[in-house]
């Protein structure tokens, strides 16, 4: 698995893009290795496993054809060990934010990070969406975004000498309210409930830094954010006992992640109820060459199980392979007679 | 079977019955009740079929456990009445059972 810092001016040729790395493009990798296509996989998280490892990685999924019962990490740890020998590269931490058709035939994508890939075929196997930080239902934040108000730390500078209130009781508030503590005038933490979620050795620190004094915590919750034209000038924090107005100029809120559709909407594919809608012959969309697997599609009859995206996947290889070698005839296989095959698996 | 009733913040009722063994957040999904969104499908991964249980049920229905807490964390305006309706398993003693549902999942 490699991050890359490739950026926009040399695009990476492939000849498949895997846009998400939930179950079912990690098994499209398998299937077009079989057929000798190789891919980058990329996914906005910043590991391998989309929901499940997101969402469910300790939950028991009980309806993986051949295996009683694995939880959504274990699956994903078995389908990384199932598609090694194909290596295919990640690029993790990262959203397909432009999918076009370049000049030649190929299709030119551009990641949020400006990564930028020439790709003979694409695989849409985006689940539900991309996964997106929750915007806390607070009136008119939309204003503050990207100003006062962000999701994620990208310049430490951004909040050097600013008044900085964190939200939150996980990791990424408990880290954040620690690594920012430094650079802010001043930094107050406040979450719901005086129990924290994160790692104990973060909540350790945190709690020396507010017996220091050095920050202050809060417990209570949002109710109002206050400002004018994109600058947040306080936020009203509700307490158990009282409602208060804290001079605040940044604020982090921490709750969690929500899938969203994101740009797939925006890639100009037939939709159906936001889903992509595909033939049941190729997985293909309705651009030739562009093809969508697992949850992201709809034919009729869909059923959003794992199990349908892995045969999704397979006849999508198949169709790939077309374009990908023209004019050369596919041979159907089994891994377990075919030498061919078990070469490229590493198993002969 | 139990009767539950959802009220939502502008005061529509709507009462759907439930069998014993399903969990609140189904017996609200499977009636097309408004505000239960259940983005995770009752996975408790996610904070999106959050209510609020009648004062009169709190007791009967008890605390959230401490994954489900967890998961409060990521849902907006929480109380003390707060719960996952996923995490709620319908019982025939919660029969008549009153739960409202907040402004906003989020």
């Amino acid at each position: 698995m490699s991050a890359d810092g490739t950026q926009g001016a040399t695009p990476i040729e492939t000849d498949a893009l895997i846009i998400g790395a939930g179950p079912v493009g990690l098994f499209a990798v398998f299937e077009l290795g079989l057929v000798d296509i190789k891919a980058h996989v990329i996914d906005i998280l910043d590991k391998p496993g989309g929901q499940c490892a997101e969402l469910y990685p300790e939950k028991p999924i009980y309806d993986i054809p051949g295996l009683p019962v694995v939880t959504g990490q274990g699956l994903t740890d078995a389908l990384m060990a199932q598609i090694k020998p194909f290596g295919a590269t990640f690029h993790l931490g990262q959203r397909v934010d432009v999918l076009q058709k370049a000049g030649d035939g190929r299709f030119r994508l551009v990641t949020d990070t400006g990564t930028t890939f020439l790709a003979k075929v694409v695989v849409v196997a985006a689940g539900g969406g991309s996964f997106t930080p929750k915007r806390p239902p607070l009136a008119g934040i939309e204003a503050f975004e990207g100003t006062s108000v962000f999701y994620s730390v990208r310049r430490m500078e951004d909040f050097r000498g600013k008044d900085v209130l964190v939200v939150g009781g996980g990791d990424s508030a408990l880290d954040w309210t620690l690594n920012l503590q430094p650079v802010a005038k001043s930094l107050t933490l406040l979450h719901r409930r005086d129990d924290f979620r994160g790692a104990p050795h973060s909540v350790e620190r945190m709690r020396a830094l507010v017996a220091d004094k050095k920050i202050s915590l809060l417990i209570g919750q949002m109710t109002a954010l206050h400002g004018d034209g994109g600058v947040l000038s306080g936020v009203t924090v509700k307490t158990k006992d009282s409602e208060s107005r804290l001079a605040v100029n940044r604020l982090l809120p921490f709750f969690g992640l929500t899938m969203k559709l994101g740009p797939v909407a925006d890639w100009g594919l037939n939709l159906h109820e936001n889903l992509i809608r595909v033939d049941t012959e190729r997985f293909e969309t309705d651009v030739p060459g562009i093809f969508a697997v697992g949850d992201i599609n709809w034919y009729p009859g869909k059923l959003k199980l794992i199990l349908s995206g892995f045969h999704e996947a397979a006849l999508m290889a198949q169709a790939a392979h077309k374009i990908v070698y023209p004019g050369k005839k596919l041979l159907f296989q089994y891994t377990t007679s075919s030498s061919s095959l078990q070469k490229k698996l590493g198993v002969s | 079977m139990a009767k539950i009733t959802f009220i939502q913040p502008d005061g529509t009722e709507q009462t759907v019955e439930a069998a014993p063994g399903m969990t609140v957040m189904e017996a609200a999904k499977k009636e097309l009740v408004p505000g239960i969104e259940a983005e995770c499908g009752g996975a408790c991964a996610c904070a999106t079929c959050h209510v609020y249980v009648d004062d009169a049920w709190h007791e009967k229905v008890g605390p959230p456990s401490e994954m489900e807490e967890d998961m409060l964390d990521f849902a907006f305006d929480v109380r003390e009445s707060s719960r996952l309706s996923c995490q709620i398993k319908v019982t025939q003693e919660l029969d008549g059972l009153i739960v409202r549902v907040p402004e906003k999942q989020f």
